[in-house]
């Protein structure tokens, strides 16, 4: 098959029913993209498709024919906000051990500028943090989408 | 210079894993490994008798009998197998180990395996059990005298439930062998431990075996102990095959097999006078230890000591026991015992409280420990005991005592708990340990040589700004070397809120060691003239401190970090959901030495004990828990993660390294019981954690009972 990972064309032998979560970690050697669960419940192997936040241990590979993925590891290159997420994640305490981490930022980047707290809750809803308490993880999210308001620490509330 | 401590420095762990560049286990792979997979019991206790392997001969397949040294686990007792060589336990007790090639050959590969049994009948009941694990005892003062001063006595009995760890990294590791030695790469907290349990199983000499840390996804005690189990397993697969063999648990395997935090029974009886001044406390705990002794003595120990809460009280009885049942074992979990008997005490002093007609925050004045008191051990608490300032920031921020009469008959709750932490291991732990920690000197700087793991916690970057200014270096001029045990020396196991106050300690006497030894030369002109040189520390107690382990007695810490909770709560009066929506969260640590990191420990524990209180519980079915999976054994999410207002007060601890005391345990003390606190408030009288809308509404108190309640 056919799919466009992180901008690249690629063509797959691979057996249309595997996850596509391992074939982008164990064919394409992609393991920025986690396993949490394996059930749709932690969001930690959370991948854009068609530029839509899925759980890609939910994904059997031949969904994913004909469609552009991107991992963690094309985030950068496929979107400006990918970097100031990723900066933020690190400077606002979004990330302790890291293993949520590549999920939530993937989840968080279809969100818009200036989203609102809640449209970052619901954006976030399927991803499990079990480190931060999720408090930072808005803090960082906020910080990347409403660059006024970065470093605002203070606004806790 | 001199200025990374108190300070959030940019982490160092940071950049590689928000980019997907960290390795964890898993991301790991080695030429020619093979996947290995556990068989394991399918009852709870009896014996196996014959063992079916319907299995073609490319699985490799091992069972006790490849175990090249002896067959346990080391760890306290070596009561648990590595592999059950007939009598069995617990369910999912490991029986056999399978590897294959293709990891998808795994799946469902227990199937093709069939043991006969012979079954005895199980106890899953700790306070039936005849096997005892650990049994305490703390005495102080004259019991009978202190009831004799009181007034009346109150009594009360307090359950908490299992809680899995979860981490959202499964367990996982990589054993490689070599000629005549093995490495293993896993997901762990505490090198040594599994670097011990490997010397066992393997019968390698020390040198060996060599156990590194893989960048790991959360621990929280669940990476204490377990991954010693695995470890082996890997190893011994490893061994058998003579390939590189990696074991990664799936989800379900994850909560079916490895430990939770113990189960526990408080009963509290209370000697109080008219006015609330606790004279006597007579507290008996019990914990479900599981099937084997893994942690249970020490997890135990430290919930006793803990049992009477921050409280003054002369005459004092406290007896504990951690009783074997047969479930799988129960272990270390952030806490680490203490979350279980302050939650009892904290729900108590409420129900007190309201038998008194005294507002539960009038009895935590009267009675909290100021600097001079002495602990239930008779440990004399210095300046920097703080739970008069934590109770009073929390009170004010919170705007308690005003919500506490507004709220007064509604179905919104406020409620507040006060507790600490005792820093390090108990008691004579630390000297025990005698951790060593070691700073090298490199061309541009120096390199942190300890097995002390990151795990989340930010243990790489704080114990690099401790090191930097102590040796008046910039923060970027620190590295830390991998926790591998061929290169680091043991600093000791990452747990008990130990790596900063204790292992920080040690970096930086050798960091001061170092700077003396520098003189006036940069690290770069000294390195040249006189190439690499490495300092060790080894751990000291503080002058003063004594232990006395017969009796239970003496200084158990060497200092304790100090908290209180604020939780505010909303009740739906139809179907009884609890909507926890405020926490304030008020922490004395001595020092922070990288305030978005504590302030980050603080956030998280809470958020985990809040999951405590309300909506984690294990279904425990025939000694396994049937709701083994994340769709319903349910953790807090983004939706129900409530806003958390943390306040830090820093009391300088004169023996931790720039005043640091620990953090990482003690938030999690205290949200259950404020929890239910707040629930008692509208009216809901709950003794048993967690507090689901079920148990709620079995415990809805009418107005009139919730005045005269809880004289037993
Ligand atoms: S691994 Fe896909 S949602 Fe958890
Ligand atoms: S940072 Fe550890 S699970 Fe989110």
């Amino acid at each position: 098959m056919i799919v466009t990972i992180n901008g690249k064309r690629r063509r797959l032998d691979v057996a249309p029913m595997r996850r596509l979560l391992d074939v982008l970690r164990e064919d394409c050697g992609l393991t920025g993209t986690k396993e949490g669960c394996g059930e749709g419940e932690c969001g930690a192997c959370t991948v854009l498709m068609d530029g839509v936040a899925v759980d890609s241990c939910l994904v059997p590979a031949a969904h994913a024919e004909g469609r552009a993925v991107v991992t963690i590891e094309g985030a950068a290159a496929a979107k400006r906000s990918a970097r100031a997420l990723q900066h933020a994640f690190v400077e606002h305490g979004g990330a302790q051990c890291g293993i949520c981490t590549p999920g939530m930022i993937m989840a968080a980047l279809p969100l818009k500028a200036r989203s609102s707290r809640d449209q970052i809750k619901t954006a976030l809803a399927g991803n499990l943090c079990r480190c931060t308490g999720y408090i930072a993880i808005f803090q960082s999210v906020e910080a990347a989408l409403s660059p006024a308001r970065k470093g605002a620490r203070a606004r806790r509330r | 210079m001199g200025r990374a401590v108190g300070t959030s420095v940019r982490r160092m762990d940071g950049d590689d894993k928000v980019t997907g560049a960290a390795k964890y286990v898993d991301d790991l792979s080695f030429p020619d490994m093979l996947f290995g997979a556990t068989i394991r019991s399918t009852i709870s206790c009896g014996e196996i008798v014959n063992t079916h392997i319907g299995l073609p001969p490319e699985f490799v397949v091992a069972d006790h009998r490849d175990i090249p040294g002896a067959n346990h686990v080391a760890l306290i007792d070596p009561d648990q197998p590595c592999l059950a060589e007939g009598p069995i336990r617990h369910y999912a007790e490991p029986v056999l180990l399978v590897a294959h090639a293709d990891r998808r050959a795994l799946f469902g590969v227990e199937a093709r395996i069939r043991f006969d049994y012979r079954e005895r009948t199980p106890n899953y009941d700790p306070e039936r059990s005849d096997t005892c694990f650990k049994q305490i005892a703390i005495d102080k003062g004259d019991l009978a005298r202190g009831f004799g001063d009181a007034d009346t006595v109150i009594e009360g009995e307090y359950r908490t439930g299992h809680q899995e760890q979860l981490y959202i990294e499964p367990n996982g590791v990589i054993a490689v062998p070599g000629d005549g030695q093995i490495t293993v790469y896993g997901s762990l907290q505490c090198p040594y431990y599994v670097h011990k349990a490997l010397v066992v199983v393997t019968g390698l000499a020390p040198a060996r075996v060599r156990v590194v840390q893989a960048e790991t996804g959360g621990g929280f005690g669940g990476k204490e102990e377990y991954p010693s189990m695995l470890a082996c397993h890997a190893a011994i697969l490893a061994i058998k095959s003579g390939r590189p063999v990696k074991m990664i648990y799936d989800r379900v395997e994850d909560l079916l097999a490895t430990t939770k935090r113990h189960p526990s029974v408080v009963r509290h009886r209370t000697g109080v006078t008219r006015d609330g001044r606790m004279t006597a406390m007579d507290i008996d705990v019990v914990m479900d230890g599981g099937g084997y002794a893994t942690l249970s003595a020490v997890v135990l120990s430290r919930g006793v000591i803990h049992a009477a809460g921050p409280y003054r009280c002369d005459h004092l009885r406290i007896r504990g026991r951690a009783m074997m049942t047969n479930t799988p074992p129960n272990g270390a979990f952030r806490g680490f015992g203490a979350p279980q008997t302050q939650f009892a005490i904290e729900a108590h002093i409420d129900r007190m409280a309201g038998a008194l007609g005294l507002d539960p925050l009038r009895l935590r004045e009267i009675n909290a420990l100021r600097p001079g008191d002495t602990t239930a051990t008779g440990q004399t608490l210095g300046k920097d005991a703080s739970a008069l300032p934590v109770l009073r920031e929390a009170v004010k921020r919170s705007g308690y005592k005003q919500k506490r009469r507004a709220w007064q008959g509604t179905n919104r709750g406020i409620g507040l708990s006060l507790f600490f932490h005792g820093s390090g291991f108990t008691g004579a732990g630390e000297v025990k340990l005698a951790s060593k920690a070691s700073l090298e000197l490199t061309a541009t700087g120096a390199r942190i040589l300890v097995a002390s793991t990151e795990i989340g916690q930010g243990t790489r970057t704080m114990l690099a700004q401790i090191v930097a200014d102590a040796m008046a270096l910039p923060y970027s001029s620190i590295e830390v070397h991998a926790a591998d045990t061929d290169a680091v020396p043991d600093s000791g196991p990452t747990v008990a809120s130990r790596t900063c106050m204790i292992v920080g300690k040690l970096l930086e006497r050798c960091a001061r060691d170092l700077r003396r030894k520098l003189g006036k030369l940069t690290p770069a002109e000294y390195f040249t003239r006189h190439g690499a040189v490495v300092v060790t520390a080894q751990y000291e107690p503080p002058p003063g401190q004594v232990w006395d382990d017969q009796r239970y007695a003496g200084d158990a810490y060497g200092s304790y970090a100090w908290g209180c909770n604020v939780v505010e709560l909303e009740v739906d009066p139809v179907t009884f959901e609890i909507t926890p929506t405020h926490v304030t969260a008020v922490a004395e640590i001595g020092r922070a030495i990288h305030p978005v990191m504590a302030e980050g420990q603080i956030q998280g524990g809470t958020a985990q004990g809040i999951g405590y209180a309300l909506l984690e519980e294990v279904v425990m079915r025939d000694g396994r828990m049937a709701n083994a999976q994340l769709t319903n054994y349910i953790i807090p999410t983004p939706m129900d993660a409530p806003l958390i207002d943390v306040a830090m007060i820093e009391r300088p601890y004169a023996h931790g390294p720039f005043g640091a005391k620990g953090v990482g345990e003690m938030p999690i003390d205290g949200p259950a019981p404020a929890v239910v606190n707040a629930l008692r408030h509208c009216g809901f009288d709950v003794r048993a954690i967690p507090a689901t809308p079920e148990r709620l509404m079995a415990g809805k108190l009418k107005v009139e009972e919730l005045a005269v309640e809880s004289f037993s």
